[in-house]
């Protein structure tokens, strides 16, 4: 096969792969940040949370980090839940959500941290998966199961979502929650319970998200800052509130710095992915899968 | 802020009369008003995992002067403030230390980015100033009271990555072509600056050359693109976790380099030496110390002994073979000048320290007239033999050999590197 060939048959193959962590990393936000209106730039710190706390027991237990990571996601739905009640009580009751809410998200991802420094040191922690160093070739094509298995896992649990939120009655009060939280009111359901239930969800994503950055890659508490623009670019290119946009979204970042960086450079990689998120955005303001307000 | 002298010096104190020898009890105790030594250090952030290290080595100095009777017969005080990795932060601190703590002394943090942004004020106040991991950091303050502590040298272009090609020349036969990767950071693009210098020396052809945002997750299509232009060597700068990423995408793509390595700074911690375990066999890497024969000095191993059980207390780098042997012999350096000079006079010590040799843990060190070290030290290793993820592989001599300088050489370059496969 022609080398140049084979290199962009990997690059999209790679890119997919990596789309698959942006993905895992992207849906958490895309429920808080495009479903409910709630600016959590402390997501990726969450993802650290969980990814440092699926090292710290994996380190204990051996037990796989992607498990593990699953069997946290309950706390962080927990922790979410909680963290919602306090933005609620404090901000967005009194309608001081856009700022000021903003400023308790930086907070808490202040706080997580810091907290993590003080509790697990500065050092870099990671969990190795039993798959981690098995890679599968088709032909000329590599598949590291270090970067397929999180992607698969990913997209198995955002189609379990995209399920709940289709099918179950909670799920479609939580799309609507997006819409009209007044009309819900009408419909007997209070809009501030199932905000909760969802930023719970979206926190439990951050949980499994965690888990497949523990697989990927070994991460410090400051980790998440690398995917905080990212996230937030994913989550707006694939419409606000759209689960299949956010996917494609990721998956598309994935491969557009990957095969920048194999042809031109690691350096262009940023910019031209960013880049694309701007031709979307001049053409479809509301994002690829958005619908127009 | 720790001070030592405050809650920790008591405790200190009855530590030494308790496990010092008999015969260094017999050392008058510190007395009068300490000596007190300035510094903001990275405690949080990005360059806490090497800035706390530092710190424990610095403890650990000021609890043995303080055993042995103090500087000038005082007992030294340390005064630090977390810098959270940030520069910004840096000139506000050491105001602070001068104007309101009135710090006896200054030294720097960890690393360019934090000693960089302290020399205006250093060099306001007229301060002796001996710095921490800094490269080329006085190349354009041309500071006559700066000293740095650092292998590299100040003739970073022209020696840093001497080593890694003249190990590279020697093989037989002789390399045609290079790769150059690195972190689009300071540090490693002087670093790049040096290895492109000497492949035009050695008239390597450079098949490629480019350089890694900060922000890269996935090193696959980088190491790819690596392969596909097929070089004889590979030259990296890095940082971790880029380093992890790195040669973890070396051993899924199963790669077959001639030689490969550098400037990788990453297995240097002990967490990511664990983690990579075989993938680091036959990668050559900068370093600054590995625990070979050749590379005994006096009071070395007593540094790690006494590290290591702290270091595990506070979560920091297990084995400390990275910052910690430097971090010590700045106090070091510092101690000897004043000492020898018998008070605090800053223009003195600067005049001692330029026309002075120091007795190190790490060797003996003279300064040139940019404050940089006379003789260069870039060590360029070698892990071998590395076999599953245990740590005690790492505490012992044979695992990391030293291919350069030949003075310190300890084994035989291994070739090819295939990332553990």
């Amino acid at each position: 096969m022609d080398p140049n060939l084979v290199l962009l048959l990997n690059g999209i193959v790679s890119g997919l792969l990596l789309g698959g962590l942006y993905a895992a990393a992207a849906v958490g936000l895309s429920i808080s940040f495009g479903m409910l209106d709630i600016v959590n730039i402390a997501h990726p710190a969450f993802m650290v949370l969980s990814a440092l706390l699926v090292a710290l027991l994996w380190s204990t237990t051996g037990l796989d980090p992607l498990l593990l990571s699953l069997l946290l996601a309950p706390v962080f739905w927990l922790l979410g839940a909680g963290l919602y009640s306090v933005y609620h009580h404090f901000f967005e009751r009194r309608g001081d959500e856009a700022i000021q809410g903003l400023a308790f998200f930086f907070g808490v991802m202040f706080i997580i941290e810091v907290g993590l420094v003080l509790t697990l040191g500065p050092e870099q922690h990671f969990a190795d998966a039993a798959y981690a160093a098995t890679t599968w070739r088709l032909g000329e094509i590599d598949l590291p199961l270090r970067m397929l298995v999180p992607a698969a896992t990913a997209m198995a649990a955002i189609g379990i979502l995209a399920l709940f939120l289709r099918r179950s009655f909670t799920g479609r009060a939580i799309a609507a929650v997006a819409q009209d939280r007044e009309a819900l009111r009408l419909l007997a359901i209070n809009p501030t319970h199932i905000k909760r239930l969802a930023f719970g969800i979206s926190i439990a994503f951050a949980a499994l998200a965690g888990g497949a950055l523990a697989v990927v890659q070994p991460m410090d508490a400051w980790s998440g800052h690398i995917f905080i623009g990212r996230v937030f670019a994913i989550v707006i290119m694939g419409g606000l509130s759209s689960l299949g946009g956010c996917v494609v979204a990721a998956l598309a970042f994935g491969v557009v710095e990957n095969v920048t960086a194999t042809f031109f450079g690691p350096s262009w990689s940023p910019a031209v992915a960013f880049g694309c998120l701007l031709v979307v955005l001049a053409f479809r303001p509301q994002g690829l899968f958005g619908r127009m307000a | 802020m720790e001070g030592l002298s405050r809650r920790g010096l008591g405790r200190a104190a009855l530590a030494a009369a308790i496990t010092v020898p008999a015969a260094a009890r017999g050392q008058t105790a510190p007395s009068g008003p300490p000596i007190r030594i300035g510094y903001s250090m990275s405690l949080s952030g990005g360059l806490a995992g090497n800035g706390r290290p530092a710190l424990l080595a610095h403890r650990i100095w000021a609890e043995d002067i303080n055993s042995r009777g103090g500087l000038l017969g005082r007992p030294v005080e340390l005064v630090h403030y977390d810098d959270q990795s940030t520069g910004a932060q840096v000139p506000g601190i050491y105001t602070k230390l001068l104007d309101v703590d009135k710090v006896d002394l200054v030294i720097s943090g960890y690393a360019t980015a934090i000693i960089a942004p302290a020399m205006p004020v250093v060099m306001q106040r007229q301060m002796a100033f001996v710095s921490l991991f800094g490269t080329g950091v006085n190349a354009d303050f041309k500071y006559d009271r700066y000293f740095s502590i650092n292998p590299a040298g100040s003739q970073v272009k022209e020696t840093f990555a001497k080593g890694f090609f003249d190990i590279a020349m020697a093989m037989d036969p002789k390399p045609r072509s290079v790769a150059i990767l690195n972190l689009d950071s300071d540090f490693h693009q002087r670093t790049a600056e040096s290895a492109r210098f000497l492949a035009g020396q050695h008239k390597l052809r450079v098949v490629y050359d480019r350089a890694y945002p900060p922000s890269t997750v996935d090193f696959t299509p980088i190491i790819r693109a690596v392969q596909a232009s097929r070089p004889d060597i590979v030259y990296v700068g890095s940082y971790p976790p880029d380093s992890a990423g790195l040669l973890r995408a070396a051993n899924e793509l199963r790669v077959n380099f001639q030689m490969f390595g550098g400037p990788m700074i990453g297995p240097h911690i002990t967490a990511q030496k664990l983690q990579l375990g075989p993938i680091l066999n036959n990668l050559v890497v900068w370093d600054v110390y590995a625990p070979e024969p050749t590379l005994q000095f006096p009071g070395m191993q007593t540094l790690l002994e006494r590290y290591q059980p702290l270091a595990a207390r506070e979560n920091a780098d297990a084995l400390g073979h990275y910052v910690p042997p430097l971090a010590y012999a700045q106090m070091q350096v510092l101690e000897q000048a004043v000492k020898r000079v018998g008070r605090i006079d800053q223009a003195a010590l600067a005049v001692d320290m330029h026309g002075n040799s120091f007795d190190t843990v790490i060797g003996p060190l003279r300064f040139d007239a940019q404050g940089e070290w006379v003789e260069e030290r870039n060590l360029y290793t070698q892990y071998q033999g590395v076999q599953g993820n245990g740590i005690e592989q790492f505490r012992k001599a044979g695992t990391q050999v030293i291919l350069y300088p030949p003075r310190y050489k300890s084994g035989e370059l291994r070739k090819p590197y295939t990332a553990g496969l």
